[in-house]
């Protein structure tokens, strides 16, 4: 059922993992994003509908969705760019639990953040003097192309690697890890580079980049992951980790 | 109803790694027949002669040129990947793959032209 | 998939990439010549050069294809990843075992 003139026609996943998709009318406003429409039909048809969102600016990363069969900021999507004849289908971001409706079950995410050792391990103490880091060395132009992530999951809903496998760390945890290896006041890289060359590290990425194509910052981490291949490699062959 | 999966699969870099996949599945299944049929060699040239002689038919030529194409398609997207996880990123991905593809189709029909 | 599978995986690959680059011309070279089962016997019975170049080919391909078949394996079949590496490695040996056997038929 498509849209008219003023309308959209906007379908709805209501449930857990199970439900169905229910349809809904939304009038159509000038410069109209999809996260404005979900919102109208919280507040003005049905009041029962679970969704998240904060800053509705594009900067928080809360408010992503499957939005015509991507993953999308729905803030940060324009309804005139996606909605084809007028028709809107929103449901939970993929590869995660759905809570309710729209909010899915985002722990998996950072559980495995953690297992990728995506955290800052200090090599000094406040009473050292500050680290002078050049912004134009390799390592930290790398680590910086890489830094922008926002925890929004889109990478993570859009990627068929971890939908197959489940022990994969997924493209955000990775390139996490990758800034962290390129940080050299990082202490922590012989742990973490452990980390991510066991089973669902690194080298099941099978560069099928749909994790940059849809990342709203702009991110690689199809790249980001590709050097961690090649350090965690080079690693290996000295005797560094023991698979 | 489950929640609703990903619509991305169209893009060229997805159907790049199925074919990747699907070609090395394919190759593995054939390699032990092919490896069955070269050790009829060891009968002798005849035994070995009369199989290729079935391999005169057209339907297997095709077959065969087929064959070649899984295996140039694979190794030109191998190389593809081994380039990407060996040296710096490079944009135009869709580019390289769409490329290794056709030059694969070019080798299996080259191949064809010379069979038929 | 970890990092010992990931660098013996690519090693095999990129070993058996000028291989079957050979193998493509070799197949274009013998269909073009018409080649039989004597001519192509009479150049490859006792000759080390195909020995060594098909026997390096099969135990590359044996232990590639195999790995490859476990991620497939893991990744698309119910099996665990135990269960798909012990199918992997069994049907990498038959791979192997039958790659020698063919390898052995054309060059002794």
């Amino acid at each position: 059922m498509s849209g008219t003139l003023f309308e959209l026609s906007v379908s709805l996943w209501r449930g857990g993992q199970e439900g169905r998709y229910e349809n809904y009318h939304v009038p159509r406003r000038a410069s109209q994003t999809v996260l404005d429409v979900v919102t109208f039909v919280q507040r003005h048809l049905d009041p029962t509908l679970s969704y998240r969102f904060a800053c509705r600016v594009g900067v928080c990363g809360s408010c992503a969705m499957t939005v015509n069969g991507r993953p999308r900021w729905t803030c940060r999507t324009h309804v005139s760019k996606v909605a084809d004849s007028g028709r809107l289908e929103i449901g939970p971001l993929a590869n995660l639990p759905v809570i309710k409706d729209l909010t899915t079950d985002m722990e998996q995410f950072f559980v495995k953040w953690q297992r990728a050792k995506g955290a800052f391990v200090p090599s000094q103490t406040r009473r050292d003097a500050i680290a002078q880091i050049r912004p134009d060395t390799p390592a930290r132009v790398a680590a910086d192309a890489a830094i922008e992530c926002i925890n929004c999951g889109v990478c993570y809903a859009g990627c068929d690697t971890v939908r197959w496998n489940s022990a994969y760390l997924g493209p955000a945890a990775l390139t996490r890890a990758w800034t962290l290896i390129n940080d050299e006041r990082d202490a922590g890289n012989a742990a973490r580079l452990q980390a991510i060359s066991a089973s669902g590290g690194c080298h099941a990425c099978h560069s099928h980049q749909s994790c940059q194509e849809l990342c709203p910052q702009a991110l690689n981490p199809t790249a980001a992951i590709a050097g961690l291949k090649k350090r965690t490699t080079a690693a290996y062959l000295k005797g560094e980790i023991k698979p | 109803m489950i929640a609703r999966q990903m619509k991305h699969r169209g893009s060229a870099l997805w159907i790049a790694a199925m074919i990747h996949r699907l070609s090395g599945l394919a190759l593995a299944i054939f390699l032990p027949f092919h490896f069955l049929v070269l050790a009829l060699a060891i009968q002798g040239g005849a035994r070995l002669d009369s199989f290729l002689r079935w391999t005169d038919q057209p339907l297997v030529k095709l077959a065969e040129g087929g064959l070649v194409f899984l295996l140039a398609v694979h190794l030109l997207g191998g190389l593809r990947i081994l380039a990407i996880e060996n040296f710096d990123w490079r944009d135009g991905q869709k580019q390289l793959a769409t490329i290794a593809a056709a030059i694969s189709v070019l080798i299996a029909a080259g191949f064809l032209a010379t069979v038929f | 998939m970890n990092v010992r599978l990931y660098v013996w995986q690519r090693a095999t690959a990129a070993v058996m990439a000028p291989l079957v680059l050979g193998h493509i011309a070799l197949i274009f070279y013998a269909t073009r010549q018409g080649l039989t089962a004597a001519d192509i016997l009479a150049r490859t019975q006792g000759s080390i050069v195909w020995a060594a170049y098909y026997g390096v080919f099969v135990a590359a391909a044996s232990i590639h294809a195999a790995i490859g078949v476990r991620n497939v394996l893991g990744e698309w079949s119910p099996l665990t990843e135990r269960r798909a590496g012990m199918f992997a490695l069994l049907f990498g040996l038959i791979l192997a075992a039958l790659g020698a056997r063919a390898v052995a038929a054309v060059v002794l």
